[in-house]
C-alpha cells in the first residue's frame, strides 16, 4: 500500500516537470528561424500542404493556443509526420527504440561486470599498488571522449583484427549480441569510470561500518560478509548512480550509434538535424525525456524497495 | 570518502602548498594545463607549419621527421594541426563553461536565498531540464541554432548553467544555518552584502572544484560535437574535426585521427586531476 502510494506521489510530481519539458520543446522549436511550417514540410511544399500544416499547428493563433494544440497532439500520441521517414514520428521511434533500448541496457551490464571486480580489488587493496593502477586506468578512461574509444576499438578490433562486424544490429538476440558488443563495450567502458570511484568508495564505507566489523567479530566467514553485507549495499549506491547517470548514457549511446551505424533513437537524431526534419527532432527529444524520467522513477522505486529509510522520507 | 578520515585523523596539519606538493596527481595536472596553455597562446612558435598550408605533393604521409605526425589528405602538417587546435579546445574549457558558471552562481545563490516562489519555479526547471540527457538537449539547441562554435558554446551555457546553480543553491542554503550569515542580518548588513560578501565566498569551493571537471567535460563535449559536425567546422583545426577527417583513413592512415585523440585525452586528464586535486585539498577540513 505504502509502495503504490509512493508511486503516485512520484506521478504527480512529474506532471510539473513534464509539463516544463514540453514548454522547452515548444520554445525551441517556436524558436526557428523563418516560417515553421515551412520548415516542417520542406522547401518544396506546396502552398496548400503549408496552410494545411498551419492549421494543424494553429500557426495562426495566438502562442498560448498553439502550445495547448501541441500539448493535446502530443498526448493524443501525435508527434507529426517526419520529413525523412515520410512517416509518423510515433512509429519512427517505436521502430528505432529496441535497438537503443537493447545497446543501453547491454552497455550497463557491461560495464557492471568490468567495474563490480575493479572495484572490490581497488577497495580490499585500498591505498596498495592495485588500488593506484585501477582508479590510474579508469581516470584516464574517464578523460576518453566515447567517439574516440569507439573509433579506436572499431580500427583495430572489428577492420583490423576483424574479431567483431563494423556496424549493424543483425537478426535475432545472439546476433544482436555480436554485433553491438563493441558499441556497448565503448559506452561501458566510459560508464564503467563513473561506477567504479562511487562503487569503491561505497564498499571501504560498508568495510568500516560497524555492523560489518561486529559480523567480522561474530566470526562470519569473509565470503558470507563480502556477500550479504558489502555486496548489497555497495549495489544500492551503484544502481542509483546508474540510474541516476541515465542521461549521461544516453549521450553516450548516441554518439557511440553514429560512431558504429547502429540504426537507432541516437543516430536518428542525428540524422533529423542534418535533414532539418523538425517533426522528428521534436519527436525524438520527448522520447529521450521520457525514457529518462522513466529510469529516475525505476531508479526511485529500486531504491525504496532495496532501503527501507527512503520510504519515509 | 576514506580520503578524509585519514587526513582528518593526522595530528598535525600540513599548510595546503605542502599538500598540494605532496599529490603527484595535483602537480601532473597543473604541468598538463600549464604546457596546454602555452601551446594555445603561442601555438606559431611549436608548429613548424601553417595548419592550413596545403601541399599535393606531400598527401597522407607516414609519421616522419619532417611530419612528426605525418600529413592528411590535402598535405596539412598533421602535428601543426593539432598544436594549433590547441586555441580552440583551451578556449572551449573556457568559454563553454565560464557563462555557465557566472550565471549558474548568481542564480542559485539568489533562489538559495531568498527561496519562496522563485526557488519552486527554479526546482521544476531544474528537474526540466536534467529529464534531457545533457548532449541530446545541447544538439537540439544547435540544431536551432545551426552548427558552429558559437552555437555550440551557448547551447552548453543554456544548459550547463542549471548543474552550477543546482549546487551553489545546495551550498548557500547550508551555509545560511551557521551563525555569520544570522549576524550578519543582526548588524543590518543588505542583503546583496550577505550573499555576495559573506555566504559566497564559503559557499563556493565546491562550484569551483566542479568547474574544473566540468572544463574536462567541455572539451570532450566540444570535440564530440566538432566530430559530429555540429561544432568547429573545418577546416578549422579542432581535434574533434580532426579525428572526423582522419576516420576515413584510419585504416591507412591511423595517425591522423590518434594523434588528435591522445590531445584530448591529456588535456581532460589534466583538467580531471587539477579537481581531483583541489577536491582534496579545498574540502573542509578539521
Amino acid at each position: 500500500m505504502a509502495t503504490l502510494q509512493y508511486i503516485l506521489k512520484r506521478l504527480t510530481l512529474m506532471i510539473p516537470t513534464f509539463l516544463l519539458v514540453m514548454v522547452i520543446i515548444f520554445l525551441l522549436v517556436r524558436f526557428l528561424p523563418g516560417d515553421p511550417a515551412l520548415a516542417i514540410a520542406g522547401d518544396r511544399a506546396s502552398d496548400a500542404d503549408l496552410a494545411a500544416i498551419r492549421d494543424r499547428l494553429g500557426l495562426n493563433e495566438p502562442a498560448w493556443v498553439q502550445f495547448w494544440l501541441f500539448l493535446t497532439n502530443t498526448v493524443q500520441g501525435d508527434l507529426g509526420t517526419s520529413i525523412l521517414m515520410r512517416t509518423e514520428v510515433l512509429d519512427v521511434v517505436f521502430q528505432r527504440l529496441p535497438t537503443t533500448a537493447f545497446l543501453t541496457v547491454y552497455a550497463v551490464g557491461l560495464s557492471v561486470l568490468i567495474a563490480g571486480p575493479m572495484a572490490f580489488v581497488a577497495a580490499l587493496n585500498r591505498g596498495r599498488w592495485p588500488d593506484t593502477v585501477i582508479r590510474t586506468v579508469f581516470q584516464v578512461g574517464l578523460s576518453m571522449p566515447v567517439f574516440y574509444i569507439g573509433l579506436v576499438l572499431l580500427t583495430f578490433l572489428a577492420a583490423q583484427l576483424r574479431w567483431f562486424p563494423v556496424g549493424g544490429y543483425g537478426e535475432g538476440f545472439v546476433s544482436h549480441l555480436y554485433h553491438l558488443f563493441l558499441p556497448a563495450f565503448t559506452v561501458a567502458l566510459y560508464t564503467s569510470a563513473i561506477i567504479l570511484r562511487n562503487l569503491r568508495s561505497a564498499i571501504i564505507e560498508v568495510l568500516d561500518a560497524e555492523y560489518v566489523q561486529f559480523a567480522r567479530a561474530k566470526g562470519l566467514p569473509n565470503r558470507v560478509i563480502l556477500g550479504r553485507h558489502v555486496l548489497r549495499n555497495a549495489l544500492i549506491s551503484t544502481v542509483t548512480l546508474l540510474g541516476l547517470s541515465i542521461g549521461n548514457l544516453m549521450s553516450g549511446t548516441l554518439v557511440t550509434e553514429t560512431v558504429f551505424a547502429v540504426p537507432g533513437l541516437g543516430r536518428l537524431m542525428l540524422e533529423a538535424i542534418f535533414a532539418r526534419d523538425y517533426p522528428l527532432i521534436q519527436g525524438l527529444t520527448l522520447t529521450f525525456a521520457v525514457l529518462v524520467s522513466l529510469v529516475f522513477l525505476l531508479t526511485d522505486l529500486f531504491q525504496s524497495s532495496l532501503d527501507p529509510r527512503m520510504r519515509l522520507s | 570518502m576514506s580520503d578524509t578520515a585519514v587526513s582528518s585523523s593526522a595530528p598535525s596539519r600540513p599548510s595546503r602548498l605542502q599538500l598540494a606538493l605532496g599529490k603527484p596527481g595535483f602537480l601532473i595536472g597543473c604541468l598538463i594545463i600549464a604546457l596546454s596553455t602555452l601551446l594555445a597562446l603561442m601555438p606559431n612558435v611549436f608548429a613548424p607549419y601553417d595548419p592550413n598550408y596545403i601541399d599535393y605533393l606531400a598527401i597522407r604521409q607516414p609519421p616522419s621527421w619532417a611530419h612528426p605526425f605525418g600529413t592528411d589528405s590535402l598535405g596539412r602538417d598533421s602535428f601543426s594541426r593539432v598544436i594549433h587546435a590547441y586555441r580552440v579546445n583551451m578556449q572551449m574549457a573556457i568559454l563553454a563553461t565560464v557563462f555557465a558558471l557566472v550565471i549558474g552562481v548568481v542564480v542559485g545563490a539568489l533562489v538559495g536565498y531568498y527561496r519562496g516562489i522563485a526557488d519552486m519555479i527554479f526546482g521544476r526547471v531544474v528537474d526540466a531540464i536534467i529529464t534531457f540527457p545533457f548532449l541530446v538537449l545541447v544538439i537540439a539547441v544547435v540544431a536551432v541554432l545551426g552548427p558552429g562554435l558559437i552555437n555550440m558554446y551557448i547551447a552548453i551555457t543554456m544548459v550547463g548553467w542549471v548543474y552550477y546553480a543546482r549546487l551553489m543553491r545546495a551550498e548557500i542554503i547550508a551555509q545560511m544555518g551557521n551563525d555569520y550569515s544570522d549576524a550578519g542580518m543582526v548588524m543590518g548588513y543588505s542583503d546583496r552584502r550577505i550573499i555576495f560578501r559573506h555566504l559566497l565566498p564559503n559557499a563556493i569551493t565546491p562550484v569551483l572544484i566542479y568547474w574544473m571537471t566540468d572544463m574536462a567535460l567541455a572539451i570532450l563535449l566540444g570535440s564530440s560535437l566538432g566530430y559530429l559536425g555540429l561544432g568547429a567546422q573545418p577546416p578549422q583545426a579542432e581535434w574533434g574535426v580532426l579525428i572526423a577527417e582522419g576516420r576515413n583513413f584510419i585504416t591507412t592512415a591511423w595517425w591522423l585521427s590518434l594523434m588528435p585523440g591522445i590531445a584530448i585525452v591529456l588535456t581532460g586528464l589534466g583538467f580531471s586531476l587539477i579537481g581531483d586535486g583541489l577536491a582534496d585539498l579545498l574540502r573542509p577540513r578539521g
